[in-house]
């Protein structure tokens, strides 16, 4: 049985992790949302369509900049590997070609990492750009599994889970077919449980869609 | 999600859905569908591309209303620009976009080449966008089609100028808006509204225009009661 409380958080049957989200919560960006995936937390801004710097600006779409801040330390090559695989995902989806000669800037900061933070950042990044009134053609989720060394697949692992399993995958999921657009995995596992594991995260993102339309549809009927 | 139109209406809708128009096939004419902000067309199909909640208005107007900061212009559009650069013929205005728009010396009420209009960096303008498109570099003037500058052009002599949401503005810019209609209650004022987000105030002395501005600010996100008890606390303090 599904349960909403005031936050706006999910409890969904023991598969993925409790989440929640916030709106609108920064009042500087143009668009704001944080996201949270058990004691994952990621906050999003976002800015645009904005002006670009000449070197950087596209005659035809806008520019999408993603930054990704770790908790402590200084950003670093997994964070930049992070950052192409959201952005390829948020250009993806976004309607770029409408805003040519802009530039979008997406920054996410990473406020406790408990495993499947590239999941979360992709939710949160997702909610920051709807927050913005960018226009899309299709919303995404990010959803991360992993498969521990027996065999399992575990969805939305904790960072002990993770260091445990031998192979950890995270996929961003279109919300109009659920099909993958994006992903990333680590380790060693075969053709068969690739596949097992899309099929179980396309389950999973269910949920989540169905989380943001809940939310969207409690912010403006509040307003 | 493919749904049908008319169960969408005044709920909240996702980038991605598609909308399903029932037409009607008896008749042989042609009907005509309007798709406003938040809609697009692709092919046969209309989908939403930003989220908020679907509005309908007789008999074939459907758009988003959705609540957002960041300006895109739009022609016909009248906002409050700031002026930020004179170059030869034109003047570079800051309206709140993704890049400055133009506005032409000659684009004023009673301007010629000979008579130039006392305009300089920094004052506040309030123009109409002639020309506003994702290819082309935005473009206002101050003037109406006949010439005239029926409220357009520079103002702003004393006042404060502030930035509220798109939404709010529109709100305050509707044939029966309440908040005017309270705020017109508590002591006179002047206000000019731009589209882009600004709005600026003008009172008798600094104290109540700082008084409006911050009421404006809050009001977006009140509903219809507190708003007007803080309306009252205010008229009560001020008399």
């Amino acid at each position: 049985m599904m349960q909403v409380t005031q936050s706006g958080s999910f409890q969904h049957a023991a598969v993925l992790r409790e989440f929640g989200c916030e709106h609108s919560l920064l009042s500087r960006p143009d668009g704001s949302a944080s996201f949270v995936q058990g004691d994952t937390t990621v906050l999003a801004g976002v800015y645009g369509p904005a002006e670009v710097m000449v070197s950087k600006e596209s005659f035809d779409r806008a520019t999408l900049e993603v930054t990704l801040k770790p908790k402590v330390g200084m950003p670093g090559v997994a964070e930049r590997s992070k950052e192409q695989c959201i952005r390829q995902t948020c250009e993806a989806a976004l309607l770029t070609r409408l805003h040519p000669r802009t530039s979008i800037t997406l920054s996410l900061q990473t406020v406790h990492d408990d495993g499947a933070l590239l999941a979360c950042c992709l939710n949160a990044a997702c909610m920051a750009l709807m927050d913005a009134g960018l226009p899309m053609h299709c919303l995404f989720c990010g959803v991360c599994c992993a498969i521990d060394q027996q065999g399992t697949i575990k969805l939305d692992p904790t960072a002990r889970e993770e260091k445990e399993s031998r192979a950890v995958m995270t996929f961003a999921l279109d919300s109009t077919d659920c099909r993958v657009m994006m992903s990333s995995t680590k380790g060693s596992y075969t053709a068969a449980e690739l596949q097992q594991c899309i099929a179980v995260c396309q389950r999973a993102s269910e949920s989540i869609f169905q989380f943001y339309r809940d939310s969207v549809s409690r912010r403006y009927c509040k307003a | 999600m493919l749904c049908c139109v008319k169960e969408k209406i005044g709920e909240a809708v996702l980038p991605g859905d598609l909308l399903a128009f029932e037409i009607q096939k008896s008749e042989n004419k042609r009907e005509k569908l309007i798709c406003g902000p938040g809609l697009r067309r692709d092919g046969e199909d209309v989908f939403v591309c930003k989220s908020g909640i679907l509005r309908h208005k007789e008999p074939n107007l459907y758009w988003i209303d959705l609540q957002q900061r960041r300006y895109v212009p739009a022609k016909g559009e009248s906002v409050i620009g700031i002026v930020t650069a004179k170059s030869g013929d034109v003047f570079k205005v800051d309206v709140g976009g993704s890049e400055q728009a133009s506005l032409s010396y000659l684009a004023f009420e009673g301007a010629t080449k000979r008579n130039r209009p006392n305009v300089q960096v920094g004052d506040l303008v309030y123009a109409q966008f002639i020309i506003a498109n994702k290819d082309m570099e935005p473009e206002l003037v101050c003037i109406d089609s006949c010439g005239r500058a029926n409220g357009m052009g520079v103002f702003g002599a004393g006042g404060l100028l502030f930035k509220v949401s798109l939404g709010l503005v529109r709100k305050l810019l509707s044939p029966q808006s309440e908040i005017v209609k309270d705020l017109e209650k508590i002591f006179p004022f002047e206000m000019v509204i731009g589209l882009n987000g600004r709005i600026w105030v003008k009172a008798k002395t600094t104290q109540q225009t700082l008084i409006v501005a911050n009421i404006l600010e809050s009001c977006e996100n009140m509903t219809t009661e507190q708003r007007r008890s803080i309306f009252g606390r205010v008229s009560e303090n001020v008399l």
